[in-house]
């Protein structure tokens, strides 16, 4: 079809825009790409000036990523049972050998498990309050969640010493308790928000229906409204764990050993043993996955969730 | 089923006062309808039935029990919608067998009474089929499937049909009256249509602001208004009201109207001052004689009948005559009513005069 139309783009503008969206993502996914590949390079690859865009894949990174290493002298490593294992062998071809495992997967679970579990937290608090506020008389509703909202109106981090004081009078400084709570309060405010919304948009009349049918409000709860709810509670979920996930000034501040997580841990990598960019950027790649395999995972309702609620039908 | 018993039943939110001391009975078997236009409390009072508001103040008795307070779980009644509120997570069947599964019916009792209500209804072939892409007749099968499935006290239907285009709107009608017949079950009906209020209803509640203005059959409503809100409210076109100032005695039998003796059923009470005089259009004739008479501003063709606009001395009228009469625009013509049909009403309260027409029926006085 030749002529102008407001709804089909002719075939040149479509052309320009799928052009200029492909150079943007490029340019957005950039530096995640570089990530990805440094972490396959090995140590001197990954410094080379100019950089190599084309190079020999190497699992060292992720080795030392694991490990912990002892240098030894060649004589020394010339007594040594060959290598059992590959990566072993890795690690020996530059005069090393593997003393024990490194933090990281400790401290990646430590990520995972406060991560989530904020995450969880949050959203369970966020979705009862939201329900209350969306159904019940509260006393001065307005009021309280004007107040929920206030808690973010400035940089968490501007509290930190406060918190750091607070934390280590409880005890809860360098504990999972202490930081799922923290991040837990973080996130509540825009879980409570986020979910009242989604809440508000499904008819009482579900509930009401449900009442009538011989439930009682409890119930009527969670085999009604949770279902249809089930999209926000997706999207919210995901932005209080890409919260929780990615924090690090608090997590630099108020943990130092047992509970500490993947952020504040991955760039100390640099320290041990010259400055390993292979190592950190293996670090911070397998740190990615995790949200990434959630957010994937719960694509459908993010996008549905990012959306609903802006048209009214 | 159950008669339901309604006693000075009021609920206020805040300042606003939904419901001012009903009071009503309803039959057991019966299908019974709340009437009246949005905001006047009628489907609050359904709620409050229902157990999804609590009453500020007075009584519910379902089947003799007492009910004002207790949570609609346990009211055991059913109640359909008027977005029909189906459970859209779920498919047709489940949605029909939700309420059995609460009152834990084992799964071959259940797959049993949803099969016999989907053939009483005409819906086993969608029965696996999500609730989502039905047709809005088919959705309203399903939600009184899933009303009628557990048997319950009585029916709430909020508007029923309301979601309906007007085609189906009027096999639905008919399809829930046969159903009502069949089952006999006590039925509460909101609506803010008057045909359809008419056409279903073995008795009508009409409220208006919170008050019922009356309660009565179909017919009564229709002939007997207590009030000009009913008189005006139900019939299309609606009642007329002719105004004017005169004196009525007990026992008269005619009233004076623009200098012309007009007759009306005996008077029970007398009245003095503003009155109306109401008369519903099919019960005027066109004359060629008379001494009342108005000039025809407009005609509306419906087929077999018209409806002709005149204007009185005592403002414009309507009269439904036969298609077939003469009546032009401009013309001027005699005006004679129905003795026996008129009613008469205190302008200033909107009550109807007592008269040997609506003695008995309408409450007041």
């Amino acid at each position: 079809m030749s002529g102008y139309s407001i709804t089909e783009p002719s075939r040149r503008q479509k052309w320009v825009a799928g052009t200029l969206v492909v150079l943007y993502a490029l340019i957005t996914i950039m530096p995640l790409i570089w990530i990805i590949t440094t972490g396959f390079k090995s140590p001197v690859d990954s410094i080379s000036y100019p950089p190599k865009v084309l190079f020999e894949p190497s699992l060292e990174g992720y080795v030392n990523l694991f490990t912990t290493r002892t240098r030894v002298s060649p004589e020394q490593l010339a007594q040594l049972p060959p290598p059992k294992r590959w990566y072993e062998e890795i690690v020996r071809n530059r005069d090393m050998v593997i003393a024990g495992p490194s933090r990281y997967g400790e401290r990646f679970m430590n990520s995972v498990i406060i991560g989530f579990g904020s995450t969880f937290l949050s959203v369970f608090l966020g979705t009862l309050a939201a329900y209350a506020f969306s159904r019940f008389k509260v006393p001065l509703k307005d009021d309280l969640l004007f107040f929920i909202l206030s808690t973010r109106m400035m940089p968490p981090i501007a509290v930190a010493i406060p918190i750091f004081l607070m934390f280590r009078k409880l005890g809860l400084s360098d504990t999972h308790l202490g930081m799922i709570l923290l991040y837990t309060a973080v996130n509540i405010s825009l879980a409570v928000w986020l979910l009242k919304g989604f809440i508000d948009e499904i008819p009482r009349e579900y509930e009401e229906a449900a009442l009538i049918d011989g439930y009682t409000r409890f119930q009527a709860f969670y085999k009604v409204v949770l279902p249809q709810a089930a999209t926000g509670i997706a999207s919210t979920a995901i932005f209080c764990l890409i919260f929780a996930w990615n924090e690090y000034a608090f997590a630099v501040l108020l943990t130092s050993g047992t509970a500490q997580t993947a952020p504040p841990f991955i760039p100390t990598i640099i320290g041990v043993g010259g400055q390993d960019w292979p190592a950190v950027a293996a670090g911070a790649t397998l740190f990615l996955l995790p949200v990434m395999i959630f957010t994937i995972f719960l694509r459908k309702h993010l996008l549905r969730g990012i959306t609903f609620g802006a048209v009214r039908k | 089923m159950a008669e339901i018993i309604i006693k000075n039943l009021r609920k206020d939110f805040g300042n606003f006062t939904a419901v001012q001391s009903s009071t009503f009975k309803i039959e057991d078997g019966e299908f019974f309808m709340l009437l009246g236009p949005s905001g006047c409390g009628k489907t609050t009072t359904l709620r409050m039935i229902a157990g999804l508001e609590l009453p500020t103040s007075g009584e519910i008795y379902i089947d003799g029990e007492e009910v004002g307070q207790k949570p609609a779980s346990e009211r055991d009644i059913a109640f359909v919608f008027q977005m029909f509120a189906l459970y859209p997570h779920m498919n047709v069947r489940k949605n029909i067998s939700y309420p059995l599964v609460s009152q834990g019916f084992s799964r071959a009792q259940v797959r049993a009474k949803v099969a016999e209500v989907a053939r009483i209804l005409g819906i086993e072939d969608i029965l696996n089929r999500p609730v989502g892409g039905l047709s809005g007749g088919d959705r309203q099968r399903v939600a009184l499937g899933r009303a009628i499935v557990r048997n319950p006290k009585a029916f709430m239907m909020d508007e029923p049909l309301g979601a309906l285009d007007a085609e189906f709107r009027e096999r639905m009608a008919e399809e829930l009256r046969a159903l009502h017949d069949r089952m006999r079950a006590t039925t509460v009906y909101v609506t803010h249509d008057q045909l359809e209020a008419m056409q279903m209803g073995d008795k009508i509640v009409v409220m208006n602001h919170g008050v019922i203005e009356q309660f009565g059959t179909p017919q009564d409503i229709y002939d007997k208004p207590a009030t000009m809100f009913v008189a005006d409210f139900i019939g299309s076109p609606a009642m007329n009201f002719l105004k004017f100032r005169g004196s009525v005695e007990r026992g008269a039998t005619t009233i004076s109207l623009g200098g012309v003796s007009h007759g009306v059923p005996e008077m029970r009470e007398p009245r003095d001052g503003d009155l109306v005089f109401g008369v519903r259009p099919e019960h005027v004739r066109l004359v060629d004689a008379g001494e009342y008479r108005g000039k025809v501003r407009a005609t509306e063709y419906l087929g077999t009948t018209q409806i002709v606009t005149l204007d009185t001395s005592n403002g414009p009228l309507k009269a439904r005559i036969g298609a077939e009469q003469p009546a032009r625009v401009g013309e001027t013509v005699g005006i004679e009513f129905n003795a026996a049909t008129v009613t008469l009403f205190d302008s200033q309260s909107g009550q109807a005069l007592r008269s040997d027409l609506n003695e008995g029926v309408i409450g007041h006085g």
